[in-house]
């Protein structure tokens, strides 16, 4: 699995300048650039070129910066990924993927851009979002359509109107969705975030839902306000205990690799390489945390 | 000679944007450009300089062009300048999409 820290995933209006300029001050790991939900379908044309001068000329840091872009299936999608792709965004995020052959033609599409730009190969990643009974049917060979994948979220209010369920705010009908990609995402060894929790002002219900796909095993979430960064972000904050943990096992697993032995065991525990992989996780959100 | 003459907007009037009108008509020779901006004072060249640039790598000569700002950086000035004349080359009289 590829460890770049995507706790929280921003989404910004595309059409809008203020909100764009701002986007990187927040403190998000990703921002998202919207060009699809957030644009009205008159504004989708002026909006493609604004989002694509702030990615020449706008400097977001350490923030990785990701367009969504218009269904393929919509008369926008393809000159979206023409426009943005030659200024070289990090990632594209594609709504309503039902298939492979989806991926597969951002993929040639993108590859196409990358060798007549002198970009990097692979270099722009794909990010497929599902959001539909097809898409999620079908997630386990859209994850594995391309090496540009590293990520897969997935779009809980298009998701439940497509299956019929009932939207709520205890969210117990996208149990299945949340399993079925999250299994797809850990057999292609990339990360997932969760869909936005909509209601802005509910911060207790934000960090009752974040805690939830944290222990499901969700890597961050997509949220649509600022102030939902900062809590969402404390959820995935290490505590005291584990970073003494996972520090301890690390330092076991050293002292083991220098006597040459593999396999160790700390406090009576085994310690092997999943633990270790996941000590390493646990510091690597610590560090983002700025506590260690 | 209705179908002569070209109109397209982009942007709007809120904070950090620009509200960008084109006009193009036959009897119109040169490049007219009006600016309205709470920093016409301090940044009005180098707006006007952006809205020339963007005008040269778009290959137009022949413009009337108002640019209401609202504090937009170089980069938005540049895309709803853009925006606004893709929008009057596609349309025939109509102001907008």
């Amino acid at each position: 699995m590829n460890a770049k820290l995507r706790r929280s995933a921003l989404y910004v209006p595309g059409n809008d300048p203020s909100m764009i300029q701002n986007a990187g001050i927040f403190g998000s790991d990703c921002i998202v650039l919207d060009l699809e939900d957030a644009v009205s379908i008159e504004e989708k044309d002026s909006a493609r070129l604004l989002v694509r001068n702030a990615l020449k000329s706008i400097d977001y840091g350490d923030t990785e910066v990701i367009i969504r872009i218009n269904s393929l299936y919509t008369p926008f999608g393809r000159e979206d990924l023409e426009i943005i792709g030659r200024v070289h965004p990090d990632g594209i995020r594609l709504p309503k993927t039902e298939s492979a052959k989806d991926i597969k033609q951002v993929d040639r599409i993108l590859a196409q851009i990358e060798t007549e730009e002198g970009f990097e190969k692979n270099s722009i990643k794909i990010m497929p979002t599902i959001e539909s009974a097809v898409g999620l049917f079908n997630v386990f060979e859209i994850v594995k359509a391309s090496k540009r994948i590293t990520l897969i979220n997935f779009g809980a209010e298009d998701y439940t109107a497509d299956i019929g369920a009932e939207r709520t705010r205890e969210g117990k009908e996208l149990f299945q969705i949340r399993t079925r990609i999250l299994l797809a995402a850990r057999v292609a060894g990339i990360q997932i975030q969760d869909s936005v929790f909509s209601h802005v002002r509910d911060i207790e219900g934000l960090i009752k839902e974040t805690k939830f796909i944290k222990q499901l095993g969700f890597d961050g979430k997509s949220v649509i306000h600022p102030t939902q960064i900062e809590p969402v972000h404390q959820v995935f904050t290490p505590t005291r205990e584990e970073i003494i943990l996972a520090n301890r096992i690390i330092s076991a697993i050293e002292e083991a690799k220098k006597k040459k032995s593999g396999v160790i065991s700390l406090d009576g525990r085994m310690i092997d390489a999943p633990v270790v992989t996941k000590a390493k996780r646990i510091l690597k959100y610590a560090q983002a945390a700025g506590i260690i | 000679m209705k179908d002569q003459i070209k109109l397209g907007q982009a942007g709007t009037l809120e904070s950090s944007d620009v509200l960008v009108f084109v006009h193009f008509s036959p009897q119109q020779k040169g490049r007219k450009i009006e600016l309205e901006s709470p920093s016409e004072k301090c940044f009005g060249k180098i707006i006007i300089q952006q809205i020339e640039k963007t005008l040269d790598s778009l290959d137009i000569e022949n413009i009337y062009l108002k640019a209401q700002d609202r504090g937009a950086l170089d980069c938005t000035i540049c895309a709803r300048v853009e925006a606004a004349v893709n929008r009057a080359l596609k349309n025939k009289g109509e102001v907008g999409q």
